[in-house]
């Protein structure tokens, strides 16, 4: 296909070609074409289809506000829907297929829905689909669902990696058009660390649209000057393909860079794309302005678009949508388009301006006073049907017409921490309004659309921004550049006409809908917003919004501002929720901790389960052992048997130091501490305020200042937050120290009768760790293998004689390795998790599963333990009714009648005779497991009054899992009730 | 957001945890009358003001400050930061 | 006034094709917009989903009349307005479950209750769990669901792929193991909601007063006599505050404290995009939950941003978690596009649950705390509102919601949090 709507001149490098194809067709367009510009020069208009009646579409637009020109991207995994065609830029071998469309773009079969259009208008499925009941979700959402959607998404994993990173300047500029690019310079001259943004590949905006000359320099010459000077200067980085997002608190802005987006595919190492948040003292917006459309009759038919972006096309693209062309305009500017056009050799055959005097610019009759009613071609404009200023109808044949009704100033980003535009009359717009702190705005995001006076301002409000944060800059000399002034009358939509007009093209909204919504009273911007969905498409209204407001303002009989505006909220332009994610997916979603005796255990063959972000061992499996279950079964057998070693590295632990340690802990903790010796270790169950069991654990006391906490694993972080907040906050006098260090020491449990006996192995002679010289509960601070120092404390998860010896994170694979060796004689093993929560089932201890936020110390069977006679966090509070009730549950055990049976963890429990149901749930099962020992399934949890009901025969159902047990209440102490083994 | 940390300068807000209205450092006396309705006052009840709003962030991934911040709920601006525990002796607590 | 002065004509199959043939100008107003009269039987504060709803099962289903909604921008711009669409019952606390699941009820009726199409759609909802915790921590809740007469079902990994093969089984940093589903959730058009609560309303003669801020309550000898607005004063005999967010600063001019704070949720959507998702889904390692609306776009969030807010906006922090775990569950989605993000101001309670309740005002009434799960609750918050309202006892699926759980220590505390209302 030849390129038979390209034109001469223009920013394309046409000493090179690239092959692209869309919907299949091969076409070719050249470096610096957009996917939008390169169809258009090969003739091609017609390149989607609307949402709701898949109307033929061509491009309204050359930039990111574009409704119509989507498409699927590339094709596989990296397959990318709803993609602008209008943004995309061109490379070699780009895949293109148009979407929301069967069986293909020319002859869709889903435009039957245009046909119905009657019934398909605003609202229309809050009034139906109700008949009868039942089809809504059998029949009519089906179908409603099938149709929705505009692109598809491969559902392949995405191949392509994303970055995050983190900028920081005292200017950031966003735009890179006349006014960025000349605040750019300003501010870079003076030595200021600037950013400056653009969304576009090529620096410049309109200036590469327009055929403006800056002094004697052509616009895109002097975007090339401009650009080479700031690129030389460090403290400037040009940021193009980037766009930012989202301005946020604080003066931080999310901001997207496309590194590979152009490329077919990203180069190694390199991310598709950037998130980067930029930290600004000061931002200066120049984000330029969007023309917008006016409604007529049939609006929408490919060859329609914007005058502005008519002319960006043949000016920086040398592309034209057809070779005899029309403009329809309400202001001056529109005359551009047909001044630009012609002296590319377009024919333009009308200039169509609805205001009766408006001025003769271009060279091509003008038609003053007259209006576009209605258009005609099927899947391309053939004709346009105008009333003229006498009266009469007149219809011109033209394969496109540019639209201009004059500019917004865009004003998104003054408006992402909830500031509002107002309105200004003179261009019958909205500017911005109160900008968050930090934000100023240049160019035509204020209004000001000359070329001169944007150049102004951009240098201008650098100066200001900068002497803000205490920088002098001087205003940079600026060009001679055209200063035309805006000469417009306000004109949205054409009253005449028999067919659809068109605002938001995407959505099919036009302005019967607007007019109905306002009929059934949805009058205010937002219900006229949620009931028509003006604006809710993928360009989010940047150039419909402003049509809909004025018909609802003509309606009400209101100002357009009296209307209001909806918000605008971030992302300016969608973002890929890729870039979003960054690196976090997959096995980096979160960082992995990793425990000093992991090299080991894998050497051992250990199965790994993730707690938190720790991985620790949950069974070590032996040749020959085919389920968990035998693993799991040998080695509780093991270290009940013998001995076994675990590492409970992962268990929060807290370094408590100074002369008030002894006191702050008998805050923390609901039971007594202030007492406990040195030399001894203590359970301890600490509260939240509100009397809720919060964590327990162990705390030991080394000296009289200095103890050493263990917290659970799961909560390590949020005790330790919780006490820092207690010694700043509540008792900011007391002599006391935290520190977390939990990574600083690795531990392992040693548990089994002969522990003692393969410690002291390990432990240096000196130490006397008997039974007399070292008994239960004990402490100390030791030295092993001679001369390591090392903690050692004589505590028992297990229930059995056992210890945990703690040693410098370093020395933490080193001891696990000669423990190992001491304990051959022993047969030691190792134990994981699993074998851990077996045993600690056994002995009934509560972990995570019973320390659930809502369990109490009475709850727990340690209602004693909470002091009444000192302060401690929690223990006011847990004097409450609630806390207190007399058929509060209280943690005991249960025993299936039949062996063989399984406990459900997360059963309920119910009375043998009553009902089953929640109004006579006895409780539930909080943790379960089979007992090698007592080759029995187990388990533990809460019961009403259970502490009373031992021996009482109970129903534990879990209708989800379909089980049924009958289970005995028992002590929640299955293995060694007395104790005895753990004080050997 | 920004925080503008007394020790440390500006950091990023997300180096931060956030527990609530700075009144949680008026922890009632245990042994006052009332003390279990003093306790639910305390725990409970917030004045959540949309404006000006002393609330209390701890330096979680810094130097393990806890500060009161006082931040417009409204526009989430920041005017002042000190550290907790000055507040907490300004507002009489010791030990 | 008289009740049949509302406006709301009834839609049937036969006069949607009248209209559309005849160019539908025979649509009248879905509610009128009256002049506040000096006073009302019932002054309902907040035209958002819950006080539409309020409002409508009031006088619909308790016969009451002279009710106002007094709302101060436009009805249903509030949390109703801008939320994730879910709707579900899979609760674990007796104080809950038996309302949520009332509510799923109350649900699956409403269109043919409202003769307005909310698109009620119960294409289930899927919670995944990835650690044995999770697992019987779901298995119990799952079981007090069905327990409750609600539906549960346990999924293994297999019938998860089957229906959603695209989420990371393979390189999950935390596997999927199973879930917990509850098919009869889904999703409804929120804003279809507050439209059809307000058509249903005012077609029972409710006057619905947009653009109307409550600046004041007349208070005398501990009565709550009527509310000061910003058009003019209007007389009640009672006054129902339901305004979420705004709940601390309402009664804040009644001179109460509540054990509310108020925080910025964010919801986000991507461009729209051919189906995928069938149901609702929750990842169980990160803060992701989403679905995908009838006009394909996906609706999805995550946490709160955690700090204290009425700014109806959020930071990046946020957003960047959101899609961090978005990309965890289902790596398919780097190329969609997120399209929009927003911010509501969620009236978190001290222990996640909410406040349906009388206050120490004589005749005033408060409805709020509901998190950021306010939106299935609509229907039953409104019907147990009313019901109070009407008999001032509470409705019996709504016992627990008072006040001085917190005095007596009976919370309602799902997550297991405390009273720190950003964590819930």
């Amino acid at each position: 296909m030849t390129q038979s709507n390209r034109l001469e001149g223009g920013q394309i490098d046409r000493s090179r070609s690239f092959d692209f194809t869309f919907d299949g067709k091969r076409f070719k367009g050249h470096p610096g074409d957009t996917l939008a510009s390169a169809l258009m020069a090969n003739g091609v208009r017609l390149m989607g289809r609307s949402f709701k009646y898949h109307r033929p579409r061509g491009v309204l637009s050359a930039g990111s506000e574009e409704p119509n020109a989507l498409v699927e991207l590339r094709s596989g995994a990296r397959q990318e829907p709803n993609t602008r065609a209008t943004t995309a830029e061109l490379f070699d071998g780009l895949e293109a297929k148009s979407q929301n469309r069967w069986p293909s773009l020319r002859f869709d079969a889903m435009a039957i829905n245009d046909r119905f259009s009657n019934f398909l208008t605003a609202g229309f499925y809050y009034k139906t689909f109700m008949w009868p009941a039942a089809f809504w979700e059998k029949l009519y959402e089906p179908m409603i669902r099938k149709a929705a959607g505009l692109g598809s998404l491969s559902l392949q994993d995405d191949p392509d990696a994303y970055d995050k990173g983190f900028l920081h300047c005292d200017l950031l500029i966003v735009g890179g058009g006349p006014s960025g690019l000349a605040a750019a310079l300003t501010a870079g001259r003076a030595g200021a660390r600037v950013i400056l943004a653009d969304e576009d590949f090529a620096f410049g905006g309109r200036l590469n649209a327009e055929t403006f000359t800056l002094g004697d320099a052509s616009g895109p010459d002097w975007v090339a000057a401009t650009v080479e000077e700031l690129r030389s200067l460090p403290n400037v980085r040009c940021m193009s393909r980037t766009t930012v997002i989202g301005g946020f608190d604080h003066g931080i802005h999310g901001a997207v860079e496309r590194v590979s987006d152009h490329l077919a595919t990203p180069a190694p190492g390199k991310p598709r794309q950037i998130l980067w948040r930029i930290y600004a003292r000061r931002t200066l917006l120049c984000a330029g302005a969007i023309e917008r459309p006016i409604a007529f009759a049939n609006n929408d038919r490919p060859g329609i678009m914007l005058g502005g972006a008519m002319r960006a096309y043949a000016n920086r693209w040398a592309a034209t949508p057809a070779q005899k062309v029309a403009v329809f305009t309400n202001n001056d500017d529109g005359h551009r388009t047909a001044i630009d056009l012609i002296a590319k050799g377009v024919r333009v055959a009308a200039v169509i301006d609805v205001r009766a005097d408006a001025p003769r610019l271009a060279d091509c009759e003008l038609l003053a006073g007259a209006q576009v009613i209605d258009t005609d071609g099927r899947l391309g404009l053939n004709f346009i049907k105008l009333r003229l200023a006498d009266g009469s109808e007149r219809t011109i044949e033209c394969g496109a017409l540019g639209v201009s009704g004059g500019w917004n100033p865009n004003v998104h980003l003054t408006c992402h921490q909830r500031g509002r535009p107002v309105w200004n009359e003179a261009i019958a717009a909205f500017v911005p309004g109160t900008l968050p702190q930090g934000q100023s705005v240049a160019g035509a995001a204020t209004g000001d659309f000359s070329t001169y006076a944007v150049l102004r301002s951009g240098t201008d409000q650098a100066v200001v921004a900068l002497s803000d944060i205490g920088l002098e800059a001087k205003a940079i000399d600026l060009p001679q550049a055209e200063d035309a002034p805006v000469n417009l009358t306000p004109f949205w939509h054409v009253a005449e006409g028999k067919g659809r007009a068109w605002l938001d093209q995407q959505n099919d909204v036009t302005v019967k809908d607007v007019k109905l919504a306002h009929q059934e009273n949805f009058r205010s911007v937002e219900h006229l917003k949620r009931y028509t969905t003006l604006g809710m498409a993928t360009d989010q209204g940047k150039t419909s919004n402003m049509g809909g407001l004025a018909i609802m303002a003509e309606l009400a009989g209101k100002t357009i501002p009296g209307v209001g505006t909806t918000i605008f909220r971030p992302p300016y332009t969608p973002v890929a929720m890729g870039t979003l994610g960054g690196r976090s997916r997959g096995q980096h979603f979160h960082p992995v901790r990793e425990t000093p005796s992991h090299k080991w255990a894998k050497e051992q063959g250990a199965v790994f389960i993730e707690t938190g972000n720790w991985l620790r061992a949950q069974w070590f499996p032996r040749p020959g052992e085919t389920t968990w279950r035998e693993s799991v079964d040998r080695e509780v057998r093991a270290v009940r048997g013998s001995v076994g070693v675990c590492d409970v590295t992962t268990l929060g632990k807290i370094d408590v130091q100074g002369t008030d340690a002894a006191e702050f802990l008998n805050r923390i903790y609901a039971n007594a501490f202030a007492k406990l010796p040195v030399g001894k270790t203590r359970y301890g169950l600490m509260l939240r305020e509100d009397g809720i069991a919060m964590d327990d654990g162990t705390t030991a006391r080394l000296a009289e200042d200095h103890f050493v906490m263990t917290t659970t694993t799961a909560n390590a972080v949020t005790v330790y937050r919780h006490m820092e907040f207690a010694r700043q906050c509540l008792w900011p006098d007391m002599d006391v120290q935290l520190i977390s260090t939990t990574e600083a020491w690795a531990q392992y449990a040693v548990a089994g009768p002969n522990s003692r006996k393969l410690l002291q192995r390990i432990v240096d002679p000196e130490f006397d760790i008997s039974n007399e010289g070292f008994p239960f509960m004990a402490c100390g601070e030791i030295t092993v293998c001679g001369g390591l120092r090392a903690r050692l404390f004589r505590i028992s998860f297990s229930g059995e004689l056992a210890f945990e010896i703690a040693v410098p994170t370093r020395y933490g694979d080193a001891l696990i390795r000669r423990i190992m060796a001491a304990g051959e004689e022993f047969a030691v093993v190792p134990y994981g998790t699993e074998a851990l929560g077996v045993m600690r089932i056994e002995k009934g201890h509560a972990a995570g599963n019973e320390l659930n936020g809502t369990t109490t110390a009475l709850n727990l069977g340690m209602g004693r333990m909470v002091s009444k006679k000192k302060d401690a966090i929690g223990s006011t509070l847990s004097e409450r009714e609630g806390l207190n009730q007399e058929d509060a549950l209280a943690l005991v055990g249960f025993r299936p009648k039949v062996a063989e049976e399984k406990v459900t963890a997360g059963g309920h429990l119910m009375t043998t005779t009553g009902p089953v149901d929640a109004a006579h749930d006895q409780g539930y099962v909080t943790s379960a497991a089979y007992s090698p020992i007592l080759e029995s399934y187990i388990g533990i949890g809460f019961l009403k009054r259970g502490a009373e009901r031992m021996g009482e025969t109970l129903r534990l159902v879990s209708p989800l899992t379909g089980t049924d047990t009958e289970v005995e209440v028992v002590s929640a102490h299955f293995v060694d009730p007395e104790g005895d083994r753990l004080r050997a | 957001m920004i925080i503008h940390h007394p020790l440390l300068g500006p950091r990023d807000a997300q180096e931060f945890t956030y527990l609530g209205d700075a009144s949680l450092i008026d922890r009632p006396d245990w042994q006052a009358e009332h003390a279990v309705d003093r306790f639910h006052d305390y725990l409970y009840l917030r004045d959540n003001p949309a404006g000006e709003h002393r609330e209390l962030w701890f330096h979680e991934v810094g130097d393990r400050s806890w500060l009161v911040v006082t931040r417009n709920t409204l526009t989430h601006e920041i005017t002042s930061v000190e550290l907790a525990r000055d507040v907490a002796r300004s507002r009489g607590r010791s030990k | 006034m008289s009740e049949s002065n509302g406006c709301a004509m009834r839609y049937s199959g036969f006069r949607v094709i009248k209209e559309a043939l005849t160019g539908h100008r025979g649509w009248g107003p879905a509610w009128r917009d009256p002049e506040p009269q000096p006073s009302y039987d019932y002054v309902i504060i907040g035209g958002g989903g819950h006080g539409l709803a309020t409002a409508y099962y009031l006088a619909r289903h308790f016969g009451k009349k002279r009710i106002a909604v007094l709302e101060k921008g436009w009805i249903g711009g509030g949390n109703v307005g801008r939320n994730t669409t879910i709707i579900r019952s899979n609760y674990l606390l007796d104080g809950n479950e038996p309302f949520y699941e009332y509510s799923l009820k109350l649900w699956e009726g409403l269109e043919q209750e409202l003769n307005y199409n909310a698109m009620v759609s119960q294409r289930g909802i899927l919670n995944l769990y990835h650690n044995d915790a999770q697992r019987d921590a779901f298995v119990r809740r799952g079981n007090a669901m069905i327990l409750s007469g609600a539906d549960a079902e346990l999924l293994s990994v297999e019938q998860i792929r089957a229906r959603y093969p695209f989420l990371d089984f393979a390189n999950a940093r935390f596997p999927i193991r199973g879930g917990l589903a509850q098919h009869r959730g889904g999703t409804v058009r929120h804003d279809a909601v507050a439209w059809g609560y307000a058509r249903g309303a005012d077609s029972h003669g409710v006057d619905i007063i947009q653009n109307c801020e409550v600046t004041g309550f007349r208070i005398e000898n501990g009565v709550c006599k009527g509310v000061e607005t910003s058009r003019g004063y209007i007389g009640a005999g009672k006054v129902a505050s339901c305004v979420a967010g705004s709940s601390s600063r309402v009664m804040a001019l009644a001179g109460m404290r509540l054990p509310i704070e108020s925080h910025v949720l964010q919801a986000f959507v991507s461009e729209g995009l051919k189906p995928l998702l069938p149901g609702v889904i929750t990842f169980g390692a990160g803060h992701f939950y989403c679905s995908q609306s009838d006009k394909g776009g996906l609706v999805f969030g995550g946490d709160i941003d955690g700090y204290n807010s009425y700014a109806q906006r959020g930071n990046l922090p946020t957003v960047e978690d959101v899609c961090e775990s978005g990309m965890a569950l289902i790596p398919a989605l780097g190329r969609a596009r997120l399209l929009r993000m927003w911010g509501g101001v969620m009236d978190m309670s001290m222990d996640g649950s909410p406040i349906i309740d009388r206050t120490h005002v004589d005749g005033l009434y408060f409805n709020g705390g509901w998190c950021y799960g306010g939106f299935k609750a609509t229907p039953a918050s409104g019907m147990a509102y009313a019901h109070l309202l009407a008999t001032d006892t509470p409705h019996e699926t709504a016992t627990a919601y008072r006040f001085d759980r917190f005095r007596r220590g009976l919370m309602i505390d799902e997550k297991g949090m405390g009273a720190q209302p950003n964590l819930h």
